[in-house]
């Protein structure tokens, strides 16, 4: 059945089954394949993006319940100011080893700085403990959290 | 023994190749190698895509190849730095690309054992250097001057005395149809004089991950491509007894549903069930349908409890063989002042990259294009070659970015499967495992049990070293990363020493997991070390130096193995003096040490630890670095470090695969736990420079980090972690 599906202020019509999980949408429907599948059951955070601004695990997220809301995906993100902010710093700081993560860590990045415009490191702890980096990064995503919230210098 | 990830010397296969230069289609430079004899003519080498190192266009544009693939080591971007340093370009206007796989043009192609550092180190400064020579030799001719008098600045030679320059552009297309000089006559810069070596530059493909472009195997795309998943049997190599299709190719988008018989060897095309359809989803929609009766297995009762029984049952046996022995270790324990002994072990583990094991491949009239995310794609051509009763050279591999790699895709069973599935479905194909698939069938770094004993004379020397090694495999032979060097420290510092093995049969297939057996060994002998200084009184820093002795090289110069004593005091004291090591802390805070030598770099690592009400926190790391007289990219290597470091405390605090009834428990993040950002504790990172040539960082700061961090928990609260993952130990 064909649902109308708006990701980065885009509307798409899509030919799926209303359980199909919005990640599978996101990548083999739209080719927009920014972001990861890592486990396909919220454990790693990899496939995050935004519902209505909400940070939400897209591998367990199904097309139906995505489909009244505004998608945004790390494609879309930078149209957001604060999106933006977080994406200049993560290359000022340059974050990723391997960078298959950073995608969802830059949505869960941006999600927080919107709640909590200078978090404090508890803030960030809270905020990005479910998104699983293994090449374990973490030391300069803080710094770049810090950074895109005017708290350091890159 | 792993001689290729643990003693590998580099007999590597661009040490035979020589530089050359031609025309690029379209006009300007470009340079390349060549294997002397292949006869290939420059033009026709040259002509097609970018098969060369560098590529100077008529504007200006330099491209320069990355010949190995991207992990998340920072490879892509440090070897290019190599090349842009002695060509002397601008490395702001440099274009980096991903070479294509052709080992007549590159040379070594894989990604293993923090090799490509040492081995690219010279030959890639040559490739720059040849093309600087040759563009200052265009310009001499223009100018009819001595090229002596001439030299270069960024993207440009310069004649002082004439006061002219000419661009790199202006000169490319003359430059080209110059014969290449004798690498013998290059003369690389002074390290004083690099603008890009030794300085801190971005990874070259971050801006393209911030901003979510496709990169990875996974996100690869093909016209009329189908996508596949394949439910393998949870006993490895077992196979399908019965199973009907029907209800998988009764979901909407399923195309094709079939079994695969496959092999034995675990490293090949095994048994299972494959879905194809128009998505993903679908497929695994399809394969979730599916109920499959697998067949019984020979290794079908094998399990973790009854390995650790045999290991200890071997331990109360003589050894099956010993590996080394120094001087007569039995006599000397016996009349030892006082003796140490303690069990040590650990799980398998798996290496658990966030991007599953996927590949895309087009069969298409008995040749195979494939496009894999891995680390050695020659032995992937091979077992396609094989499996698929097809030539070699019909395969053709594209290289991309890999979602971490750790060792897992240095094997290319995920390459082999994608294209025989694209040849049962005359169609191109992209296979992605699941995660669970990816947990459950690895190649995983194999369990170890030692049995260590140490001698001390009343004066706490060390006067006996033993270490009787339980592992996988049949009579000479171990099972594939499973075998221990003898040459590990204190090999060659105490007077008696030995290393004896016994190996029971492994049906789980096994292999190199980042610091390969270092990243076991670390922890045990640094453990142990741990122990044998407490029990000689002393200090374990202070220990530890008299251990290592007078600076001296304990084995063959240029050897992998061989241990420089001076080059690990080093490391250790800086740690020391960086840590604050000594300090007092307040009780349940300790300070844990260890340094230890893999891949050619030589680390210390310090932990400080908090143990509180059974939970274990890191508070901060520090970690001083020998990897010889430069560091190529100090961004890089600091990442390296940090990463390493992480991970070892990561797998420490709680990783372990089990195998129970022949088949691996855990299935996801949920019991197979990575360091998550909230325990990551500060890695301060400090290298030492020594003069050595230069050696990679992708694996050795890891073997130290779980001594320390085991031996800080002691130092915090007495008691010793002797079996990992430490778990609810502390409890």
């Amino acid at each position: 059945m064909t649902v109308k599906l708006t990701v980065n202020s885009q509307v798409h019509d899509v030919d799926a089954e209303p359980d199909t999980p919005l990640l599978w949408v996101l990548r083999d429907l739209l080719g927009m394949v920014g972001t990861k599948y890592g486990c396909g059951v919220a454990q790693c955070g990899a496939c995050t993006v935004h519902l209505d601004g909400t940070p939400v695990r897209s591998c367990v997220t199904s097309l139906s319940r995505a489909a009244s809301r505004q998608v945004t995906t790390i494609e879309g993100v930078g149209a957001d100011p604060v999106g933006a902010r977080v994406q200049e710093a993560w290359k000022a700081v340059d974050v990723p080893q391997c960078g298959y993560c950073q995608a969802g860590q830059i949505m869960s990045a941006t999600a927080l700085l919107h709640a909590a415009p200078r978090p404090t490191d508890e803030e960030i702890d809270a905020a990005m403990n479910g998104n699983l980096c293994r090449c374990a990064t973490y030391l300069r995503i803080r710094k770049a959290i810090k950074a895109a919230s005017g708290q350091v210098e890159a | 023994m792993d001689a290729r990830m643990i003693d590998r010397v580099p007999t590597d296969l661009s040490r035979r190749l020589f530089l050359r230069a031609g025309a690029a289609a379209g006009g300007g430079l470009l340079l390349s190698f060549g294997l002397p004899g292949l006869g290939r003519a420059a033009d026709e080498t040259l002509g097609g895509p970018f098969e060369a190192f560098v590529r100077i266009a008529p504007d200006g544009l330099v491209t320069i190849a990355a010949k190995r693939p991207e992990i998340g080591q920072g490879i892509k971007t440090s070897m290019p730095m190599l090349i842009a340093e002695e060509l002397d370009v601008d490395w702001a206007k440099v274009r980096i690309e991903q070479s294509p796989i052709d080992a007549k043009v590159f040379g070594e192609q894989s990604a293993g054992g923090s090799t490509s550092t040492p081995d690219d180190w010279e030959p890639m400064r040559q490739v720059g250097a040849t093309g600087r020579a040759m563009l200052i030799a265009a310009a001499a001719q223009r100018w009819k001057v001595p090229a002596v008098g001439l030299t270069t600045e960024p993207g440009f030679v310069v004649d002082r005395a004439g006061g002219r320059r000419a661009s790199y552009a202006e000169l490319a297309q003359a430059a080209a149809a110059l014969p290449a000089p004798d690498p013998k006559t290059l003369v690389l810069k002074d390290p004083k004089t690099y603008r890009i070596i030794g300085k801190a530059q971005r990874q070259s493909d971050t801006p393209a991950i911030v901003e979510g472009k496709p990169l990875y195997g996974i996100d690869v795309r093909v016209p009329g491509m189908l996508y596949a998943t394949f439910l393998k049997a949870p006993v490895f190599a077992a196979k399908v007894a019965k199973v009907d299709l029907a209800p998988a190719k009764a979901v909407k988008g399923v195309r094709h549903a079939f079994v695969v018989d496959g092999g034995s060897e675990l490293e090949g095309l095994l048994g299972g069930v494959v879905v194809v359809a128009d998505t993903w989803w679908a497929a695994r929609k399809g394969r979730n349908a599916l109920e499959v009766t697998w067949a019984e297995h020979p290794t079908s009762a094998q399990g973790s409890a009854s390995f650790a029984a045999k290991a200890a049952e071997l331990h109360g046996q003589p050894p099956h063989r010993n590996v080394r022995t120094v001087g007569d270790p039995k006599a000397a324990l016996a009349g030892a002042a006082k003796v140490v002994q303690a069990d040590y072990s650990y799980p398998f583990n798996a290496h658990a990259t966030l991007e599953p094991q996927n590949c895309t491949a087009s069969f298409k009239d008995g040749k195979v294009e494939i496009w894999a995310p891995a680390q050695n794609p020659e032995d992937g051509r091979e077992l396609v070659a094989k499996t698929l009763g097809i030539k070699p050279e019909d395969i053709t591999i594209h290289f991309t970015r890999s979602g971490g790699g750790f060792g897992r895709r240095l094997m290319n069973d995920f390459m082999v499967e994608a294209a025989w599935i694209s040849k049962v479905v005359g169609a191109p194909v992209k296979l992605l495992w699941t995660r669970e698939d990816d947990m459950q069938h690895d190649f995983y770094r194999p369990a170890g049990w030692h049995r260590l004993s140490a001698g001390l004379d009343a004066k706490g020397e060390v006067v006996a070293w033993r270490n009787h090694f339980v592992s996988f495999g049949e009579g000479e032979r171990f099972v594939r990363a499973a075998g221990m060097n003898a040459t590990q420290f204190p090999y060659g510092a105490v007077p008696n020493y030995a290393l004896d093995v016994s190996v029971m049969p492994l049906g789980v297939p096994t292999g190199w997991l980042r610091a390969p057996g270092n990243n076991a060994y670390g922890f045990v002998l640094q453990g142990f070390t741990d122990e044998v200084a407490h029990a000689a009184g002393e200090d374990p820093v202070a220990f530890r130096r008299r251990l290592l002795g007078e600076p001296r090289l304990i084995g063959e110069p240029g050897k992998g193995d061989s241990f420089h004593t001076g080059r690990m005091r080093g490391v250790l004291d800086l740690v020391a003096e960086k840590s604050g090591w000594g300090r007092a802390l307040p009780k349940g805070v300790g300070l844990g040490v260890a340094c230890h030598y893999s891949h050619r770099g030589y680390v210390a690592v310090v932990m400080e630890v908090a143990v509180s009400e059974g939970q274990v926190k890191v508070r901060k790391a520090w970690a001083a670095v020998d990897v010889g007289s430069q560091i190529v990219n100090p961004n890089g290597a600091e990442q390296q470090v940090q990463g390493s470091v992480l991970d070892g405390i990561g797998s420490t605090l709680g990783q372990a695969i089990t195998i129970e009834n022949g088949a691996v428990t855990q299935s996801n993040f949920g019991d197979f736990p990575l360091l998550r950002l909230a325990d990551a504790p500060e890695v301060e990172v400090h290298f030492r420079i020594t003069d050595n040539p230069p050696t990679g960082l992708g694996e050795p700061a890891l073997p130290p980090s779980p001594a320390a961090l085991v031996n800080a928990i002691f130092a915090a609260t007495g008691k010793r972690i002797r079996s990992l993952p430490i778990g609810d130990q502390l409890a």
